[in-house]
């Protein structure tokens, strides 16, 4: 194919952020006694799941320790509620939408 | 998901539950935030609308996505040690030369199209020459920077700038002319590409003396096809949208489950000259010589009627009170309408006050919907009003279902018709997707001249 044939035209899309890789956190060895937090994502229905999901851990590994927990708005931040978690938990499950 | 990349950041193992409907969305989130082995988890889609106890079926079932029991991932996912690839995350960047590779223009067409760069719908390619042609319509710098944008709250933000605007009003078909107007539209930071489930759109309205210089139309048909420069503008704004934010791929970056025809092009002027109110501009603390753009974040809805005649009053609660009320109407009134109710006796603002008194319905009706528990129920639970107030209410006491805030009026039209049209669209305060959380989006056209 000859070079005049081609055209050169504009990239349309923006500049994306660079990405800076994060680390996984610590695993403990086992959930037995610990302390994991349910977080309710506040979609609708999400408190009937977590709900759910507390009675299993009751009925199936009753060595956990389940507390759910709600943040102030759907799609917000709640630093509070992230301190509360990271203060007294050892791990946590989030969810569920839609 | 943000929830779960900060809590592993500080040291809680997190498992984020996800449907399977949004496993790509979910995997692509994580490898933006820097964690592409964030452990997910999976149910099946929907979770809205299941009892407890096949949600409970979910928990106990297999994960659709990751193909295992769902708690299995879920406990293997908190207590499995970390491998490498745990442990050091991914740190990229994503190079984005000015140019892309030549090719014939077939080709770059095709390429395009593969890579949901358009609409679908045939584009101008954004040669050098036809770019620069559209920045004689600016006098800002090619390289000014004018915002940022991104498909949903949760998602990275992309920046851009003043060229990369006048590239995609290019592929749009815009005129130069247009330029101010589609670079203010990029300024207010809404995106017209929404990821949202509820295929939102962005509707934008264009008053001041820019209307009449580049000749868009208010008058006969103002919604529709009928005029170059309304159709380009919004074209221009969804196209840049898309592109500007990182797409709008169906699965990846776009959500919506129908799907919405405003995301094509939504932009319209104000009749102003034909209205018997000050135009939307001048009531938000602008001048009559100003040129503006304000954006909408909804298009979910449309209600539609004549008038107004005898039953008005009815008609108007019968529409307010269909419409799904998490997202506020627009009203959108030929001028025989807005004169008619001029001639009444109401200013815009007491007919305002009048939609937001009687627009009411049973608070179980009012709490029964998606978006309004999803979104509204925790504003109520933490005591903020007005939703406090509606989620005491015994269920079948009437409560408001708008404040005079949430509800705006724009005459638009040709005078054939007494015709109003009562438009999903919010204003003021969060649009879920946008960036304008407490900021209104209307921006300046003159700024961007």
């Amino acid at each position: 194919m000859e070079m005049a044939d081609k055209i050169r035209v504009l990239d349309p899309r923006g500049f994306p952020p660079k990405v800076v890789g994060k680390r996984l956190a610590n695993r403990p060895m086992s959930l037995d006694g610990k302390v994991v937090y349910l977080i309710d994502a506040l979609f609708d229905n999400a408190d009937v799941f977590m709900e759910e999901l507390r009675k299993w851990f009751a009925d199936n590994m009753p060595s956990v320790e389940t507390r759910i927990i709600k943040p102030r708005e759907s799609w917000q931040d709640d630093p509070e509620m992230r301190a509360r978690v990271v203060a007294d938990g050892d791990a946590a499950i989030m969810g569920v939408g839609l | 998901m943000g929830f779960a990349l900060a809590l592993e950041e500080a040291g809680i193992p997190t498992i984020p539950v996800s449907t399977h409907a949004f496993a790509r969305l979910a995997k692509a989130t994580a490898r933006t935030g820097g964690m592409p082995t964030l452990r997910n988890c999976y149910v099946p889609q929907p979770v809205v609308g299941r009892t407890a106890s096949e949600l409970r079926d979910y928990i106990e079932g297999m994960d659709p996505i990751e193909k295992r029991p769902f708690m299995q991932g879920v406990i293997e996912g908190l207590t499995q040690p970390l491998n490498d690839e745990d442990l050091k995350g991914a740190t990229f960047e994503r190079e984005r030369p000015r140019f892309l590779e030549p090719d014939t223009e077939e080709n770059l067409h095709q390429l395009f199209l593969e890579n949901h760069w358009t609409d679908k719908l045939p584009i101008y390619l954004p040669t050098e020459q036809r770019v620069e042609a559209m920045l004689k319509g600016t006098s800002q710098a090619p390289d000014k920077m004018v915002g940022q944008m991104r498909p949903t709250a949760f998602r990275e933000a992309w920046a851009f700038d003043v060229e990369k605007v006048a590239v995609n009003a290019v592929m749009a078909g815009a005129r130069p002319e247009y330029l101010p107007v589609i670079l203010a539209l990029a300024a207010s930071g809404v995106s017209a590409r929404s990821s949202s489930t509820t295929s939102w759109a962005a509707l934008s309205i264009v008053n001041g003396p820019i209307r009449d210089e580049i000749g868009m139309n208010s008058g006969i048909g103002a919604m529709g096809p009928y005029n170059h420069a309304n159709a380009t503008i919004g074209r221009a704004y969804c196209l840049t949208s898309q592109n500007v934010q990182g797409g709008s791929v169906p699965g990846d970056t776009y959500m919506g489950s129908v799907g919405s025809i405003w995301n094509y092009t939504a932009c319209f002027a104000e009749n102003e000259e034909a209205s018997p109110w000050a135009p939307f501009h001048v009531d938000n603390g602008f001048k009559p010589t100003d040129s503006t753009v304000s954006v909408f974040f909804g298009g979910w809805y449309t209600q539609s009627g004549f008038g107004p005649r005898e039953s008005w009053k009815e008609k108007f609660i019968r529409c307010l009170t269909a419409t799904d009320h998490y997202s506020p109407p627009l009203i959108v009134m030929d001028p025989i309408v807005a004169r008619a109710f001029n001639d009444m006796g109401f200013s815009k603002q007491s007919l305002i006050e009048w939609c937001a008194e009687n627009a009411r319905m049973p608070a179980r009706l009012y709490w029964d919907d998606q978006w309004v528990t999803t979104l509204l129920k925790p504003k109520a639970v933490a005591g903020i009003e007005p939703f406090a107030s509606r989620w005491k209410a015994a269920p079948d006491e009437m409560i408001s279902m708008f404040a005079p805030a949430d509800i705006n009026i724009v005459v638009m039209g040709g005078e054939t018709q007494g015709a109003f049209k009562m438009i999903s669209g919010r204003f003021r305060g969060l649009g879920v997707g946008t960036m304008t959380k407490g900021k209104e989006p209307i921006v300046s056209v003159d700024d961007w001249r």
